[in-house]
């Protein structure tokens, strides 16, 4: 089923004479939608709502590049990937951009054809276990059984961990997500390790959240970004752009609700970044206008934090490493000059 | 058909015989399919080579790092190479395949003669379970069983216990591990030999049977010949053989032998769905038999068993085979559904994890089309050679 979408994906790659390995850009905007790449469910990242609507931090980069260069956030046609499947379809083109909870390694990097455009969440790996099991620290976990979703960092960082400890475990591998917090409900593991921000995220599907706790230790870096085709600069300083203007819209205080007014602002950072002065916008073959429309429809990352998996969201999770580097985080924006 | 001769070619130009043309027709037919495949191979690898892909098949020598929940030989998390999970799925999937094909042969034949059975309550049990399993998608069935193992079981603290050998818990079923010391190698031997016996005990009872036409009880005598030697041996040698009992330690089993839920699930659905086909195979193979042959069997005195073991299989088994020969083969994909469950076979494994790890799709999908492929043309050969010794043979 599965070998099946894959095996047909690699079949484009034989089929297709040359498949447009520049020009995404031209592509996208005659095609008039992004065609995004995103998770088949992590809540906060992306993850549909009661409405069927895509909602969450990586939906808000799709919708922040859209507007960047269709000039609107709603043109953006959500793909759902499972962690397996999605490398495939961002090299055989099935998808423009990859915005799905990735964790950038050195070999995703080199060895795929892809590029990583940056870091829109800094993560690390965690575990979630009942409470019942009695358990304070990982060190305790001598000889548990793991639920992972199959082609994760995850796995490997796992395996890193308990040896380093001179620890056993066993691990039971999942396609999807669901699965892997419905073999926990069931009880085939004994805790479930992934990106701690997804941990939040899973722990309020249980049908008693309040009956697990998520670990203390964090066993890895999981630095989560944006990825696209390798070999296609122009799209890759797109996507670039885009992070680093959210981020630098919410260092200048450009917010959704006063993009606006600070059209008319003097401050020459606001104007460069906002279009009204200087020719970033064209300079990456987008109107002048590209960071407006992007905090006009999406907001600044600070927003979109707070909005999905920060304070204003059910998950809570504190800002942290995720913060402006002027405020303790590691978020820190290239200058728009 | 040689009285209607076709007119003489008007001229006796090479292009107008008719050999040559076929010749002709077939040459540009092979040329333009080998063309199509060089084309799509090298339009592929020139793709992969744009785009900075790395290609070839260096990856199986690294490190996997990974953990498997069943590895049926040696497999290290921290050193094993991706080599080794090829193995390691390849040999799941077997194992999942020939217990598969097993229990659903043996629950096949049996319902499949059940739903002909004179017994009213027999038959329509039969016809139930046939309708019932048949219609069900495959998927679903994994799934339901699945969750069925899963919320029956109880956590491994509150294990159903067995005389503390046999443990079963949601983490699966434990048994004891045998562990062989050095002389457990005459057992072996004893088992081979009492093997070998048997067979030429068959062959020399076959030979009495068509000269005399007496019986011998073979299967009675064959049965405790297979026990009674190796078990001999055993307390010859001094019971070489010692047990490795699991026993509960924190929170999970350790030791003994471990038989995962997922293996267990996925071998109730395959076994299941594709036994109400082989089950429609055998009613129509017997079905196929001539009701003469039945009434002739029954005149001459034959008891029931003996007409369907006689007389009736051996005549339906020559119809039964070639469509068991295709449920077999789907069983062994059908396998590949187990991705869902989380079971450890080829298409979870390599085409999953170890695809995602590596990112060489290509070679990987590659091999594992090339292993179902193998797989299945093995299982054709093997039943077609079975089927062409069936085949009645004009005496």
């Amino acid at each position: 089923m599965k070998l099946t979408k894959i095996a047909l994906l690699v079949g484009l790659t034989a089929l297709v004479p040359s498949l447009a390995n520049a020009g995404t850009l031209e592509d996208v905007i005659k095609k008039g939608t992004l065609n995004c790449g995103v998770s088949t469910g992590i809540p906060g990242f992306s993850a549909t709502d009661s409405k069927g609507v895509w909602k969450g931090l990586d939906v808000d980069l799709c919708r922040a590049v859209a507007s960047a260069v269709l000039g609107d956030a709603e043109k953006v046609k959500y793909i759902p990937l499972t962690a397996k499947e999605r490398f495939t379809a961002l090299q055989s083109g099935e998808v423009d951009l990859l915005s799905r909870t990735t964790t950038w390694t050195a070999t995703r990097d080199t060895s795929l054809g892809l590029n990583f455009a940056g870091v829109n969440y800094y993560d690390g790996q965690g575990f979630l276990v009942t409470k019942e099991l009695g358990v304070t620290s990982a060190k305790e976990l001598d000889g548990a059984t793991f639920c992972i979703q199959a082609g994760t960092t995850s796995e490997l960082n796992l395996t890193d961990y308990f040896k380093a400890n001179n620890m056993e475990y066993k691990g039971v591998t999942y396609d999807t997500s669901g699965q892997t917090i419905d073999g926990f409900k069931k009880g085939r593991c004994d805790a479930v390790t992934s990106d701690a921000s997804q941990l939040y995220g899973l722990r309020q599907k249980m049908d008693d959240p309040s009956s697990t706790i998520v670990l203390p230790e964090i066993i890895s870096k999981e630095p989560l970004g944006p990825v696209v085709r390798q070999g296609d600069d122009a799209w890759f300083n797109i996507v670039k752009w885009t992070m680093f203007a959210t981020l630098e819209a919410e260092e200048l205080g450009v917010t959704q609700a006063n993009v606006d007014a600070m059209m008319k602002s003097e401050n020459p950072s606001i104007k460069r970044l906002l279009g009204t002065s200087g020719t970033a916008g064209e300079n990456l073959g987008l109107k002048s206008d590209w960071a407006y429309k992007i905090v006009k429809n999406v907001g600044n990352y600070g927003e979109s934090f707070d909005k999905h998996v920060g304070k204003d969201s059910p998950l809570d999770i504190d800002r942290g490493l995720n913060n402006l580097w002027n405020k303790g985080g590691l978020m820190y924006s290239m200058p728009v000059r | 058909m040689n009285k209607t001769k076709l007119p003489e070619p008007t001229s006796n130009g090479f292009l107008n015989n008719p050999q040559n043309r076929a010749i002709i027709y077939q040459v540009a037919a092979l040329l333009f399919v080998v063309f199509l495949a060089y084309y799509f191979t090298s339009n592929m690898f020139e793709n992969v080579e744009k785009r900075g892909i790395t290609t070839g098949f260096a990856f199986l020598d690294n490190t996997a790092g990974f953990g498997i929940s069943q590895t049926l030989i040696e497999y290290s998390d921290a050193t094993s190479s991706y080599y080794d999970v090829f193995i390691v799925g390849l040999l799941n999937t077997l194992l999942v395949s020939v217990i598969g094909v097993f229990l659903a042969s043996v629950l096949g034949l049996l319902i499949g003669v059940g739903r002909l059975s004179q017994n009213y309550l027999i038959s329509k049990l039969s016809m139930v379970y046939i309708e019932t399993f048949r219609n069900i998608p495959i998927l679903l069935q994994i799934l339901f069983w699945y969750n069925v193992v899963l919320a029956a079981l109880p956590s491994p603290r509150q294990s159903f216990n067995y005389l503390d050998t046999l443990f079963l818990n949601n983490r699966g079923l434990l048994t004891p591990e045998p562990i062989f010391e050095s002389n457990s190698i005459f057992i072996l031997v004893a088992a081979v030999l009492a093997i070998i016996g048997v067979i030429f005990l068959g062959r020399w009872a076959k030979k009495r049977h068509d000269l005399t036409g007496e019986e011998f009880p073979l299967i009675k005598v064959s049965i405790t010949i297979l026990i009674l030697a190796p078990t001999l041996v055993f307390f010859i040698s001094g019971q070489p053989i010692s047990a490795e009992y699991p026993v509960l330690k924190g929170f999970n089993f350790r030791g003994g032998l471990t038989i995962i839920p997922e293996l267990l699930a996925l071998i109730f659905a395959l076994s299941i769905y594709t036994a109400t086909y082989i089950a429609e195979a055998v009613r129509a193979g017997i079905e196929a038999v001539p009701s003469g042959q039945k009434e002739a069997a029954k005149a001459l005195g034959l008891k029931d068993y003996v007409i369907l073991r006689k007389v009736v299989l051996p005549q339906a088994l020559r119809v039964i085979i070639p469509p068991v020969i295709n449920q077999y083969l789907n069983l062994v994909k059908n396998s590949s559904l187990a991705t869902a469950i989380g079971y450890p076979e080829l298409v979870t494994l390599f085409s999953g994890t170890t695809l995602n790890q590596v990112g060489q799709a290509i070679e990987i999908i590659l091999m594992t089309m090339a292993v179902y492929l193998t797989i299945s043309i093995v299982i054709s050969l093997v039943l077609n050679w079975v089927n062409a010794k069936m085949a009645i043979k004009g005496r």
